[in-house]
């Protein structure tokens, strides 16, 4: 059904749009709770910290990034439509050359947010 | 032939007003965010480990420096607007009459909580300590 409904690329992009929309969203509500209770209450909030360095939260944590990094690049793809209206025509193209972006900066960041529920080292070293 | 547009924005509304303001306001918090929201997920997700950050790293690292509190203030303030009137455009999608009002009214209500939540955390959060 997805797939056969005329608007294609475009309704995809608006489908996809939306739903990691409601649910950056509703990450939100819980990211500003938690971090308001690393005041209140830091003891419970560190326990709540073990759940996102958890296998279980880096998943959810990567598709939290992948929710947030198709939003942050289809957004740009709107604001590139909607104030230089001729580039309209090659919205197909935004939307291939937004997974192109998407996998190239995506993969290694998933790569290092996962590695540890592994047990393997980051491949990404930061010296701190 | 028809305009056969395919976008996933909502047309920029015609006649001024509120809802116009609010149009170019999705679009400036987006690119905001686009750098803050993005921004920060690099720093606790790719440079920082999130095991790692305990309410006692937060105070010693992440917001020892006024300046970092206030660059994630300005997310706040982004992204409190931007994911409520997203939400917002959502309801009116998909509901009408008493329904959309009782729901666009709490999502108004919510996003006050969460940005005095957010900016309470902000502000109150102690400094570290230097001797």
């Amino acid at each position: 059904m997805l797939f056969r409904y005329r608007g294609s690329e475009g309704m995809l992009a608006w489908a996809f749009h939306r739903v990691s929309g409601v649910a950056i969203w509703a990450f939100i509500l819980l990211h500003v709770f938690d971090i308001w209770l690393a005041n209140v209450n830091p003891k419970l909030y560190d326990d709540l910290l073990a759940i996102y360095g958890s296998p279980f939260g880096r998943v959810v944590e990567s598709l939290l990034g992948a929710a947030l990094l198709y939003h942050a690049l289809n957004g740009m793809r709107i604001i590139v439509m909607d104030f230089w209206p001729s580039m309209t025509r090659y919205h197909k193209q935004l939307w291939y050359s937004n997974w192109v972006l998407f996998a190239v900066v995506g993969l290694p960041i998933l790569v290092q947010i996962m590695a540890p529920a592994f047990g393997l080292k980051p491949p990404f070293s930061f010296g701190g | 032939m028809a305009m056969r547009v395919t976008r996933s924005g909502s047309a920029r509304p015609q006649g001024g007003g509120w809802e116009l303001a609010i149009w170019y306001l999705m679009r400036l918090t987006g690119l905001g965010l686009f750098v803050t929201a993005l921004g920060h997920f690099i720093i606790v997700h790719f440079i920082f480990d999130p095991a790692i950050q305990n309410a006692n790293w937060i105070e010693t690292h992440r917001w020892a420096d006024a300046a970092w509190r206030t660059v994630d203030w300005l997310m706040l303030s982004f992204v409190v607007f931007h994911a409520f009137m997203g939400l917002r455009t959502v309801v009116g999608d998909y509901t009408m009459g008493s329904a959309r009002m009782v729901l666009t009214m709490l999502l108004y209500i919510g996003a006050i909580v969460i940005f005095a939540m957010g900016t309470m955390a902000l502000v109150t959060f102690p400094f570290p300590v230097r001797p």
